[in-house]
């Protein structure tokens, strides 16, 4: 089962390394990762999507707490909890497609970043179903470039990490 | 000593500038560290300057930097202290790795230093640059690259307090060369608080509550005490404990000693390699109580045939290692000797009567002790023929079981494991979980540092003794009597023991067809050297060996094709042994 876990790290060098590592090391996957530091700089807030059993998922948790650098690990996925990720499309933009890029981006609320003759670049954010509509409908016009955050996670109401 | 130290009296507190260099050394005098292992070079010249000009540390120059990094293990285990070794960048570093996966895997405190180029090359594929940081981050509990000097005394308070503390194990600090002449306020704290890092060492009294109603109602109960009764000093309680339910006990390799081997609750070391009588206690048991010890595949045999009939009590202090191989009823995270005492002071609540545990428990002690005398440890005598098992057998009478016993890794270490009666904990030093050859001899010289009076013996093979023997010349410069056992059966008896069993005896790289005279390398190397070849001949070489001045090898011409039995093959059922 897919499972997201946000994790609160030491902002030092070489943590991130250790938690990628763990997860080769011991033959864990990681479907995406995004991390970036928190209102206290000294922080990172990482969200991580994986997935595996019960019994896999326990060990995950309990060997990313045992890194030095780790402060918490919480899995979101086990409560109420909003995902968002954000993609950026570069899409082929000639005369003829550009009325039908205009109106996929109208109906999912996306933004035009960038334009130029010949490509639309937009900006997609939402749940994982939503940036895979998108990207369905945007395919057989032809996607030049993608590129993706990866999912970052907050469980909802009072709770915090 | 070339001059005067240049240091701070230690528990006055006042600030002061001093050298990155320096303040290794204070660190290591305020730790109370007084002897490190090590081999200098250019990127930690700096640092061996200043230990040589402050003189009170003792320095043991080895003779490779494997050997240093055992020598500090070997140390940790038989003091308990946190072992350091030194090494230098590049080659220095990477040779140490071996030596802190084997302390890694076996949980023991560790400080290593390496040196490292500046901080401006890093990166650049300097002259003996190599990211030993990225290199150790699996093997080490924690690891830093000191980049600031400033940094240095709160990195080194945190290394050794992450080393001993929790679930103890090996710290790497790597030291570029302009940190180590840098200067900076030197304030060492007295007490550290890590945000991201306190580990749990009190129980929770539920639990332990829980453990006790477990045991309580237990017909068949066992004990399966590891390592975590050692590193906790934890045997008093578990000797109390085993004797105030009466519960039998049967321990790890990593748990030899932490229950005394010749107890009559005793049944010895369970496993690929343990007594018939201990893996048929676990198959059969209905309550396990695991302490200090975490289901490894050499323990747990084939995984779905573990204990089929038992409850499990788990006991560790590191939350990881529970539920990570089987499935435990009763988890219990925290310090084995707090957990244990406080299960101790529930039976003496309760004040059940002596008689009713008895009572209760007397039908399987009666089980366990059918089960001994059926299959006991045993082996065959040969006319003519020294057998390795009657080697250590009488090692341990004429050693009254008293000495420091070091092994390396492979047949001699099994036979030792069984043949050995460990009364006391910190007495058997072995690789464990990484299987390290090699390990052996420079653990010896560790230990005999720590305890210069004690007799250390470290029992080998013709193989593994090889993989380090260049640390005789370091035993012979600091005068250290360690006496080594040679079981020479010419051959990597374990792996050919697996290729007789399980590979139609097609010995693939197994034999040795020249081995050195170990009795002239030991004169080579100013020890004295005995061989024995017939096993008459076993007494007159173990005696003259053990009362030798200095260092000495006793080398013994053993049975070639000997094996290690009870086994149980890999993949196997526990129960399935391949017996004597």
């Amino acid at each position: 089962m897919k499972h997201t876990l946000s994790v609160l790290v030491e902002n030092t060098p070489g943590a991130l390394s250790r938690i990628t590592g763990l997860f080769s090391g011991r033959a864990f996957n990681i479907e995406s990762l995004n991390v970036a530091a928190t209102l206290d700089p000294t922080l990172s807030h990482l969200t991580l999507v994986t997935r595996g059993d019960e019994h896999i998922i326990e060990q995950i948790i309990k060997q990313l707490r045992r890194l030095i650098d780790v402060l918490k690990v919480v899995d979101v996925s086990e409560g109420e909890f909003v995902e968002r990720e954000m993609s950026l499309i570069k899409v082929r933009a000639e005369e003829e497609y550009r009325a039908e890029i205009l109106r996929i981006s109208d109906i999912f609320r996306c933004k035009i970043v960038d334009v130029s003759p010949k490509s639309y670049t937009l900006e997609v954010t939402g749940p994982e179903s939503k940036l895979k509509a998108v990207i369905e409908l945007l395919r057989p016009i032809g996607i030049k470039e993608i590129t993706r955050t990866g999912n970052i996670a907050m469980m909802r109401e009072k709770k915090t990490i | 000593m070339c001059s005067q130290p240049n240091s701070i009296a230690t528990g006055v507190k006042y600030m002061t500038k001093m050298t990155g260099k320096e303040m290794v050394v204070e660190a290591l005098k305020q730790e109370g560290v007084d002897v490190i292992f090590g081999f200098p070079g250019g990127a930690i010249i700096d640092v061996y300057d200043t230990l040589e000009k402050d003189g009170t540390i003792k320095h043991v120059l080895v003779r490779h930097e494997q050997g240093a990094a055992h020598a500090a293990d070997g140390y940790a285990r038989a003091s308990g202290k946190v072992g350091v070794c030194i090494a230098t960048s590049g080659p220095g570093a990477t040779n140490t790795v071996t030596g802190i996966a084997t302390a890694y895997m076996d949980s023991i405190p560790m400080v290593i230093f390496t040196g490292q180029v500046p901080t401006a090359l890093i990166g650049n594929d300097a002259f003996q640059e190599v990211d030993i940081v990225g290199i150790t981050r699996p093997c080490t509990k924690h690891n830093y690259l000191v980049k600031d000097v400033n940094d240095l005394p709160r990195v080194l308070k945190e290394a050794f307090y992450v080393a001993r503390s929790g679930r103890p194990g090996p710290v790497l600090i790597d030291l570029p060369k302009d940190v180590q002449n840098g200067r900076a306020e030197f304030d060492y704290p007295q007490d550290i608080k890590l945000r991201s890092y306190n580990p749990v060492i009190e129980p929770h009294g539920k639990q332990v509550e829980r453990a006790y109603r477990l045991i309580e109602k237990a017909k068949r109960p066992v004990i399966y005490a590891g390592g975590g009764i050692i590193i906790s000093n934890a045997d008093t309680e578990l000797r109390a404990l085993a004797k105030a339910m009466h519960i039998p006990v049967t321990m790890t390799l990593m748990g030899l000693g932490g229950f005394p081997g010749s107890h009559e609750l005793s049944l010895g070391m369970l496993g690929m390699h343990g007594t018939y009588c201990a893996n048929m206690a676990m198959a059969n048991s209905d309550v396990i109580i695991a302490v200090g010890a975490r289901f490894d595949d050499r323990v747990t045999g084939k995984i779905e045939a573990f204990a089929p009939l038992a409850k499990i009590i788990h006991v560790d202090i590191d939350p990881t290692s529970i539920q990570k191989n089987v499935k435990v009823d009763v988890p219990i995270v925290g310090d084995c000797k707090r957990i244990l005492k406080k299960l101790l002071d529930i039976v003496k609540d309760v004040g059940r009567p002596d008689e009713a545990w008895i009572d209760q428990h007397k039908a399987w002690l009666q089980q366990l002790d059918t089960w001994k005398k059926r299959h006991p440890l045993t082996y065959k005598m040969e006319p003519g023929v020294i057998k390795p098992q009657n080697v250590i057998e009488r090692l341990y009478e004429m050693t009254k079981g008293r000495a420091i016993i070091t092994t390396e890794v492979g047949q001699n270490q099994m036979w030792t494991a069984q043949f050995y009666k460990f009364d006391n904990p910190r007495t058997l030093l072995t690789s464990g979980g990484l299987g390290t050859m090699g390990y052996g001899f420079p653990a010896a010289i560790g230990a005999q540092m720590a305890f210069p009076d004690k007799l250390v013996v470290d029992v080998a093979g013709d193989g593994s003794i090889q993989m380090n023997i260049q640390e005789m010349a370091t035993a012979m410069e600091q005068r250290l009597p360690v006496k080594i056992v040679i079981l020479n059966n010419q051959f990597l008896g374990m792996v050919r023991q697996w290729q007789e069993l399980f590979y139609n005896r097609c010995y693939a790289s197994t034999e040795f067809e020249m081995t050195p005279d170990f009795v002239k390398l030991a004169e080579a190397y100013g020890a004295k050297g005995f061989r024995a070849t017939r096993p008459e001949e076993i007494d007159d070489v173990l005696s003259k060996g053990l009362e030798a001045e200095g260092l000495a090898i006793m080398e013994f011409a053993i049975a070639r094709e000997e094996g290690v039995f009870p086994m149980v093959p890999a993949g196997k059922a526990t129960t399935e042994m391949l017996l004597v």
